[in-house]
């Protein structure tokens, strides 16, 4: 419970794995399922308190620490690991039947009709979740459409969160130190404070709230989305740092750079998300990118050119 | 997004086996009359399931990495900034 706890803070998660290999939960028969899993640590302790109390085959593939979805993704939960691991398990000497219950996110590594010909087994694509696995097993191993469904509600981007702040907390703190040094070198250290706080808030918009507001954001793009928390954030720290002292360079400057800030982190996000297209983060990335790049600096140019006012 | 998905499908191909139903995780595909077809293309992630699942070859799909951070680690690769395997999960 701590390691996943752990694991979602980004702490030692390339290294959460257990070994691979064929595993039985409860005290499984010839006759029994085999349900098939990746060896990050988290998908197998998920499969695993889901089936409590059942007698299971499980077997665990080489996925380095990495979790189905990624690791089908990648191809490490695929074809020729699975065919390898039923293999080297001896898996059709263990069981009487010839079926492997995968789940429907290992699909875009595995090939069934390859691994049934290399095997003799038969892949069923159960369900999404782990969960309704036992639903799935006692239902006469029929996937209904809710086993089906993928959902992203805000639980599962909540827990998203704090594994992307931690990766983040290095890069920050570096713009963050610099930000704090230029300030006291150019003899004005109460701005360089203000500048790092309006930086981390933009940062916090696109690691947290983007996330969070993910469905009440506009836009398709996940980039837009970033963007408009960003500006959500810029007027409010306007209102905060002291509206009319401002003068209206500062302003501007201060809507094009955290914006631009907020849409980098927000569009990071798309790699948590479990439905943005490759195509569609390409075309993003192509059009976001310079746009972001453009805004930062014109926003910068402007400070500069506040400083001489 | 509006249609980017890189999908296709051949239907002259297609055996009805059903198999892109069951593997797609947004339903993006319907079966009548032992043939399948698109019901929502823009629903598709690119995540390439159908595609290695099809025993016939009928679907064609631009699959791979698909998030900001792999993408940018590509790009790095191609252009010889990055070794790669180097970078975490996502290189």
């Amino acid at each position: 419970m701590l390691g996943a706890w752990k694991a979602r803070w980004g702490m030692g998660r390339m290294n959460y794995m257990v070994p691979p290999g064929l595993y039985a939960l409860g005290k499984p028969t010839a006759s029994d399922p085999v349900v098939v899993t990746a060896n990050y640590k988290m998908s197998y302790d998920i499969v695993r308190r889901a089936l409590v109390g059942r007698n299971i085959w499980l077997l665990v593939l080489e996925t380095y620490g990495i979790n189905v979805w990624c690791a089908a993704g990648k191809g490490t939960f695929g074809t020729g690991e699975l065919v390898r691991r039923v293999t080297s398990s001896k898996l059709a000497e263990v069981v009487s039947h010839r079926r492997l219950l995968l789940p429907i996110l290992g699909a875009p590594g595995v090939s069934a009709h390859e691994v049934a010909q290399q095997t003799g087994f038969n892949v069923s694509y159960a369900a999404i979740r782990a969960a309704e696995l036992p639903a799935y097993l006692d239902n006469g191993m029929v996937t209904t459409p809710a086993m089906r469904e993928l959902t992203f509600n805000f639980y599962e981007r909540l827990v998203l969160i704090p594994v992307e702040l931690v990766g983040a907390l290095k890069s920050v703190a570096v713009i963050g130190g610099v930000f704090l040094l230029l300030s006291a070198i150019l003899g004005d250290p109460a701005a360089g404070v203000l500048v790092c706080c309006a930086y981390l808030g933009a940062c916090l918009a696109g690691i947290v709230a983007g996330p969070l507001l993910l469905p009440w954001l506009p836009g398709r793009s996940f980039a837009l989305k970033g963007a408009v928390a960003g500006l959500l954030w810029s007027g409010l720290f306007c209102q905060l740092a002291g509206g009319e002292s401002r003068n209206s360079l500062v302003t501007a400057a201060v809507f094009l750079c955290l914006p631009a800030v907020s849409a980098f982190f927000a569009l990071n996000f798309t790699g948590c998300s479990p439905f943005t297209s490759r195509s569609g983060v390409k075309k993003e990335m192509r059009i976001a990118l310079p746009v972001m790049g453009g805004a930062l600096l014109f926003g910068l140019v402007l400070l500069l050119a506040a400083s001489f006012f | 997004m509006k249609d980017v998905a890189t999908l296709k499908l051949d239907q002259a191909v297609c055996i009805g086996c059903g198999r892109c139903l069951e593997v797609c995780p947004h339903q993006v595909f319907s079966l009548a009359e032992k043939k399948a077809s698109i019901r929502d293309r823009d629903a598709c992630m690119e995540c390439g399931a159908c595609a290695l699942n099809c025993p016939v070859k009928a679907i064609a799909v631009d699959a791979g990495v698909g998030c900001a951070e792999g993408l940018i680690n590509e790009w790095l690769q191609e252009r010889k900034l990055l070794k790669p395997g180097g970078g975490n999960c996502c290189s």
